[in-house]
């Protein structure tokens, strides 16, 4: 899983209590822990979808999520993202090469837990939480 | 025709064998690799330009790999973990999710730029377990699909619908859930080759034009690339085996004797490399 796609994930637990802290999912354990495990993939970056996407993402969650797993990010976004090539590549490796593949994502609502194996989050939920 | 959704739910029935059997049957991928082609055309997105799209019951992959060749970044659901152990292995560049759809999606609002579906609709409305209600199921799945798409976007479902009512049901919850849109039938005079899309819009674009429901195509300029015969063929290798050996041929001789040792006969002659071999011609 990117971080392009957990950034747009909140849990969905039918009475998960408390909608302000959905979003985001956090990790279980800090980076570099055992529980943790991250791959780079390389990718063809395309400036104009980075640009396009920019206004989608939430940038405080992102920016939290990657101090979990300890990915170098940029402290904010610049006035004019297009014009900054080096802003853009750090942005592209942040949320379209970095692979979550094992780890355990929570809820801080109701601290349904997802875990994720061979980077395939189980999103599956209990009988008494649809 | 047959209806895999009537003989298990969809974790089981698409096992490792049978998730294998789908992935490498050149004929069923080139079937999806068609509905998912004609899927992106009725998503009407801009061209050359990437998106974010959601490919809701992604199996093995099939799909994602059409959006992959089209740039698109996508994330990819299902609730086959054999079939998303395949489209793991195939390295396909989407994220995937094991998920249950009918238990609601948890995608911030505007999150997506379309949704296809393939051949998945058929399952969400059967009950397979005390706890599924087909249409609860569906309106949560359609409800929460709207929220995460963006306003004007447009989510596709091929779907095998079992009867009308099916159908009815299935678009009735879809607009309660505030999409417009219809039903567009392709080749709707060949039993065989026709195929439904669901074709949904959620909300209108800002400052946009109405939406118009396209064209179904209906065969008059070239029919579909994957051709449909009248009849199945049999592959003659993979027929009925006869059950009994040959008369007189070396099994039926040795089956004979084994016969004749269980039931006790004495002087049953002993097997051996010349049993049942024909004898050179004497003069």
């Amino acid at each position: 899983m990117r971080l392009i796609t957990h950034n747009m994930l909140k849990c969905h637990v039918k009475n998960c209590s408390d909608p302000d802290k959905q979003f985001p999912l956090r990790f279980k354990g800090t980076a570099g822990a055992e529980e943790v495990k991250l791959e780079q993939i390389e990718a063809e970056r395309n400036d104009e979808f980075l640009v396009r996407m920019l206004p989608r993402l939430e940038w405080g969650a992102l920016a939290i999520t990657a101090g979990e797993l300890n990915i170098p990010l940029p402290d904010k976004v610049p006035s004019d993202p297009a014009a900054d090539d080096g802003f853009l590549q750090a942005l592209h490796t942040a949320i379209l090469e970095m692979h979550v593949l094992e780890g355990t994502m929570f809820c801080n609502g109701c601290g349904h837990e997802y875990k994720i194996t061979k980077g395939i989050p189980n999103m599956l939920l209990g009988e008494h939480e649809i | 025709m047959s209806r895999p959704e009537h003989i298990a739910p969809p974790e089981l029935f698409y096992g490792e064998a049978e998730a294998e059997k789908y992935t490498r049957n050149t004929r069923i991928a080139a079937i999806q690799a068609e509905m998912t082609l004609r899927a992106v055309e009725l998503l009407n997105l801009a061209e050359d330009t990437p998106h974010y799209l959601l490919d809701i019951g992604c199996g093995s992959g099939l799909s994602g790999e059409i959006l992959d060749e089209d740039g698109h970044v996508w994330a990819g659901l299902d609730i086959a973990p054999a079939m998303l152990d395949i489209a793991a292995g195939k390295d396909v560049e989407g994220d995937l999710f094991l998920h249950d759809i009918g238990q609601g999606m948890g995608f911030r609002p505007g999150t997506f730029d379309g949704a296809i579906s393939i051949s998945v609709l058929q399952w969400l409305c059967n009950a397979d377990k005390t706890e599924n209600r087909p249409r609860y199921r569906l309106q949560r799945f359609f409800s929460t699909l709207f929220m995460a798409l963006q306003r004007g976007a447009r989510a596709v479902f091929q779907f095998y619908p079992e009867n009308d009512a099916q159908v009815e049901m299935i678009m009735g919850i879809a607009m309660k859930c505030g999409f417009t849109g219809g039903l567009v039938v392709d080749y709707p005079n060949s039993k065989k080759a026709r195929k439904f899309y669901l074709c949904l819009f959620a909300g209108q674009a800002a400052g946009g034009h109405k939406q118009e429901l396209p064209q179904g195509l209906d065969g008059a300029d070239g029919a579909a690339s994957v051709a449909y015969t009248q009849t199945r063929i049999q592959n003659p290798s993979r027929g009925k085996k006869p059950r009994k050996p040959a008369k007189n041929s070396v099994e039926w001789i040795l089956h004979k004797k084994e016969l004749a040792r269980k039931r006790g006969k004495e002087g049953v002659p002993l097997d051996s490399r010349y049993t049942g071999r024909k004898r050179k011609p004497k003069f």
